[in-house]
């Protein structure tokens, strides 16, 4: 076991492709933690998907030994989601850490989610040590980019270590800065044990493995410990610290990072942010900061083929084993069938759990539009949750909604400000400061309606800022708002899952290009086919799909029978794909509708 | 009974609406000519020595084909097949290519016995807009020599749903077809095809596009004048007289067999589709290789269903469900019979003894209605 004085426990905070992976493998190199030849591109980030889309969805740790001035050094890097969805879990991984090291990219500065992150660490004492990254590059400015670090931390340049993730170069300074800046973990050994959760993940073998930083106190193999928010007991069946694999230990002691496998089965037992503590014993109260995160944004995930159903069903369970922030109920649908109602922590989380179902489970579903999560407030002040627009009481008992509003950060160039304001206030923003990083680089905050950013707001600000945009936001409470119910009917009938929740100031614009769009997206049929928007009784856009009025070709020869057989057979086909509403055919495409009316 | 197609891949100029294989360019007139005639000694054997009744040259234009070109083909045939005595052999020929000694010589030196002749309309505006070759004086001058020149068996193309074709202009097209007193007449909605210039046209806003409700309308004036003038409406189509349905059409939609010979042309069996390679560079290669390159489908039972169901329906004979029941089986006879009782009640089918035909309203439905009656494969 290690004194604690020498013992680091930091984490990188950086944004998306600023690289962090790359940065984290040369130093598992550096310290021989692992060899070149282990090292698979990005040894951090071990699902599939992550590595492609370039991003650590999930935290992962890993202890090096260093040896430095005659001393022999444990060094704890744990790492950290990278994206806004999942900015609790961030929060947990700071929280578990003494120092930080931030990483920026040369060639391209700071980036707002790189911000809030920052703020975080600096919220949670951390010693942050400014790397600036990618200095290989031609395009580096290296002299700009301090500049924005020098004006945000109020540091002295020479702080600044220049890095390459790529070449090597600076690590070895990273590492010894690491140690002489970050402090040691302080803490009483002998105090009642006192460990936070910071992540954990599924195993098909052994089942949960939490991941966790003692604070106080010690822990043994065979322990009776309790999870102090859950209230449930286990043994602790292993314990141990996490090289490139789990080595396990008979004990860990204040300031130790290590994983914990206790023979649990579903991921919803173990929240990150919670304490772990001895059953005989226990800590006097819970580390602060713990929160039971909460799905924010809804969608219904429904099987292509209706057959499917208990296959997802059993995909959905799997999916949950190692993604706890994911909920689901079953739901159903007139237009889709059976399916599931899903919460998910963001856009990209729901993307996430689109791909990973197509990926890994080879499950073809169609996602309705999405929708944040609604408080109804009824004549009687009761609460109500509303997810799904189908669950909203009929108006006369609503005395009023809420909705949940964020407060948003965005970095742009200047050049960009003024368009990218408009889009926030279409978006029922409202501007609340506005601070030039740079003479270049301006940071504006604005709150807005959550509700506004889940259709199209991130395509919206990545076209009209060219790319040059970053944009990171934090859920700040729920506010009234004047929330109406839109329903698209197919000659009179109303298509459940095509209902959105919206504000009254757009329901018009909107329902206008929910029905332009339906109009493209359904086909010809043999009667002609109204589709409208509604509010309650009120038809505020309409239009018609013609009916066919023919569809007879005039030639049926030798040379066109096979022809025209194939078509016909194409077209059969095609149709059975379709999905029924009252009498009118549906494509499934059109159920996506919403996520394509600005194409 | 079965026949045998000829595709003369040739054409003076393409027509913009046209989607048959076919080359400007004449240097291959000789060595198709060689390929050809080996590909009908070839496959002799094909039809299992059938009794052939009909031989039809399609195209392209036939028309174009030499009096020794068209004569050695025929002999050719006569000599590989099983010929009956009574067969008919059609010729497609355009407007522009009959002149009275042709005609004259075609009836006297040839066995070909009836003519369809490619008139598409009597307007030159149309004749132009189509990019035909002919005009409207030639159109009505061929039918003419023709008539002439003794032949009785004649048939006409007309084209309607054509932009510049107004109601009137549709009818008086009509009013002229009867005026000739002809046993037949094959026509035809306007059909943008894929492929074809007249998409690219319509696409750069070069020409105007069709409209379909003017289509339906020429289709409705069509089915009434003819009827008016005593002709059968015998296919979607195609319109006679009693006694000359075209013999070799009416075996495409009866399910009879038949070879075709040339680059593109089809032949089936009763067992399975092929057809020849749509290239003719490719299909002179045959005469070196002694190979013919097609591409082949075997049909499966639900094809050859869906086959019978989608032809039989857009004709005269109908439907008959006892012929599914017999040739298919139980199953399908069932299947039938359930799926095609509301097309009845929508009355676009109405049954008539033990057969299902199309009413007026539903013969602009045709492919809908098959389609919905097909077995699908899975």
């Amino acid at each position: 076991m290690q004194a604690m004085k020498n013992i680091r426990n930091f984490c990188i905070i950086a944004h998306i492709d600023h690289g962090k992976s790359t940065l984290a493998d040369r130093l598992l190199e550096f310290t021989g933690t692992v060899s070149e030849r282990d090292l698979k591109e990005q040894v951090l980030d071990d699902m599939e998907l992550e590595r492609e889309k370039g991003i650590t969805i999930k935290s992962h740790a890993i202890q090096m030994d260093y040896p430095f001035e005659g001393e022999q050094y444990v060094l704890n890097l744990i790492d950290t989601p990278g994206h806004v969805d999942f900015s609790y879990e961030v929060s947990r991984s700071i929280a578990a850490c003494e120092g930080a090291l931030l990483v920026v990219d040369a060639t391209q500065g700071i980036q707002a989610q790189t911000i809030s992150n920052l703020y975080l660490a600096i919220e949670h004492d951390l010693e942050i040590i400014p790397v600036l990254n990618k200095m290989d590059l031609d395009n580096a400015m290296p002299d700009e980019v301090k500049d924005q670090i020098v004006d945000m931390l109020g540091c002295d340049y020479e702080d600044i270590i220049e890095a390459s993730g790529k070449t090597g170069y600076g690590v070895e300074q990273i590492l010894e800065a690491v140690i002489k800046k970050v402090p040691s973990p302080k803490g009483d050994t002998n105090a009642p044990l006192q460990a936070l959760i910071f992540d954990s993940v599924f195993n098909s073998f052994r089942g949960i493995i939490a991941y966790f930083r003692i604070f106080n106190g010690e822990i043994r193999k065979g322990d009776q410990v309790k999870f102090v928010n859950t209230g449930k007991e286990y043994e602790a069946n292993e314990i141990g610290v996490l090289r490139l694999d789990r080595e396990p230990r008979s004990v860990l002691s204040t300031g130790d990072v290590g994983y914990i496998i206790s023979g649990i089965k579903a991921s919803k037992e173990v929240k990150v942010g919670d304490t772990v503590t001895h059953v005989e014993n226990p800590c006097d109260k819970a580390i602060e900061g713990f929160e039971d995160v909460k799905p924010m944004v809804f969608a219904g995930i429904y099987p292509i083929d209706p057959d499917e159903y208990e296959e997802l069903r059993s995909s959905m369970e799997k999916l949950q084993l190692n993604d706890a922030s994911l909920t689901w109920e079953p739901e159903s649908s007139a237009a889709l069938g059976f399916g599931f109602r899903c919460g998910f922590l963001g856009l990209l989380h729901m993307e996430i759990i689109q791909e990973r179902l197509d990926r890994e489970f080879n499950m073809n579903v169609i996602t309705t539009m999405p929708n944040v999560s609604y408080r109804v407030v009824t004549n009687k002040k009761e609460i109500i949750e509303v997810h799904n627009p189908s669950g909203l009481p009929e108006q006369k008992y609503i005395d009023h909604i809420e909705e949940p509003f964020i407060k948003a950060q965005i970095i742009t160039r200047t050049e960009y400000i003024g368009s990218i304001i408009k889009l926030c206030l279409d978006k029922r923003g409202e501007l609340k400061n506005q601070v030039y990083l740079t003479t270049s680089r301006v940071e504006i905050t604005v709150d807005m309606p959550l509700g506004e950013i889940v259709f199209d707001f991130y395509d919206k600000l990545k076209s009209i800022s060219k790319g040059y945009a970053s944009f990171d936001y934090h859920i700040t409470g729920y506010k009234p708002a004047k929330l109406i119910k839109l329903d698209i009917l197919l000659n009179g009938e109303s298509v459940d899952a095509l209902s959105t929740l919206l504000h009254q100031d757009n329901a018009y614009d909107f329902g206008r290009k929910m029905c332009v769009k339906l109009k493209e997206l359904i086909p010809r049929q043999q009667f002609d086919i109204a589709i409208q928007a509604a509010i309650g009784a009120k038809i505020i856009a309409r239009e018609t799909v013609k009916a066919v009025r023919k569809d007879v070709t005039a030639k049926c020869y030798g040379g066109d029978i096979t022809r025209k057989r194939k078509l016909l057979e194409k077209q059969k086909k095609g149709k059975k794909r379709m999905r029924k509403v009252g009498n009118v055919e549906v494509p499934q495409k059109a159920f996506l509708v919403v996520l394509r009316l600005n194409d | 009974m079965a026949g045998v197609y000829v595709h003369i891949p040739f054409c003076k100029q393409k027509c913009h609406y046209c989607n048959f294989y076919s080359v400007v360019s004449v240097k291959y007139r000789e060595p198709f000519l060689k390929a050809l005639l080996f590909e009908i000694g070839q496959r002799k054997s094909y039809l299992n020595r059938e009794k052939i009744n009909t031989i039809y040259f399609g195209g392209g234009t036939p028309s174009l084909l030499g009096f020794e070109e068209l004569i050695s083909i025929i002999e050719k045939i006569k000599n590989s097949f099983h010929v009956d005595t009574a067969v008919e052999i059609t010729l497609e020929a355009n407007p522009d290519d009959l002149n009275a000694n042709k005609l004259k010589r075609l009836k006297n030196e040839t066995s070909v016995n009836r003519l369809s002749i490619g008139i598409q309309s009597f307007f030159d505006d149309d004749l132009h807009y189509l990019n035909r070759v002919h005009d409207a004086h030639q159109a009505y001058h061929s039918i003419e020599l023709a008539k002439k020149q003794g032949f009785n068996n004649l048939t006409i193309d007309l084209i309607y749903g054509i932009p510049g074709l107004i109601r009137k202009k549709w009818i008086k097209n009509l009013e002229i077809f009867f005026s000739f007193n002809l046993p037949h007449l094959s026509s035809y909605s306007l059909t943008v095809e894929p492929k074809t210039a007249l998409l690219t046209f319509i696409r750069q806003g070069k020409m105007e596009n069709i409209d379909e409700n003017k289509s339906i309308e020429h289709f409705k004036i069509l089915m009434e004048k003819t009827t008016e003038n005593g002709y059968i409406h015998y296919e979607i189509s195609n319109f006679a007289k009693k006694g000359y349905y075209s013999k070799h059409n009416s075996l495409y939609w009866l399910g009879g067999h038949y070879i075709g010979f040339g680059p593109s042309a089809h032949s089936y069996n009763g067992v399975s589709r092929q057809w020849n390679v749509p290239n003719m560079k490719q299909y002179i290669e045959a005469e070196k290789t002694k190979k013919i390159i097609f591409d082949k489908e075997v049909l499966s039972k639900n094809q050859q269903y869906n086959e019978y169901v989608m032809t039989s329906l857009r004709t005269i004979w109908g439907c008959d469900p006892e012929h599914i029941q017999n040739v298919f089986g139980k199953f399908y006879e069932e299947y039938f019979s359930k799926i095609i009782f509301p097309f009845i009640e929508d009355e676009k089918v109405y049954r008539q003894g033990n057969h299902y035909f199309l009413t007026n309203k539903g013969k602009l439905f045709a492919d809908g209605i098959a389609s919905e009656l097909f077995m699908d494969d899975e």
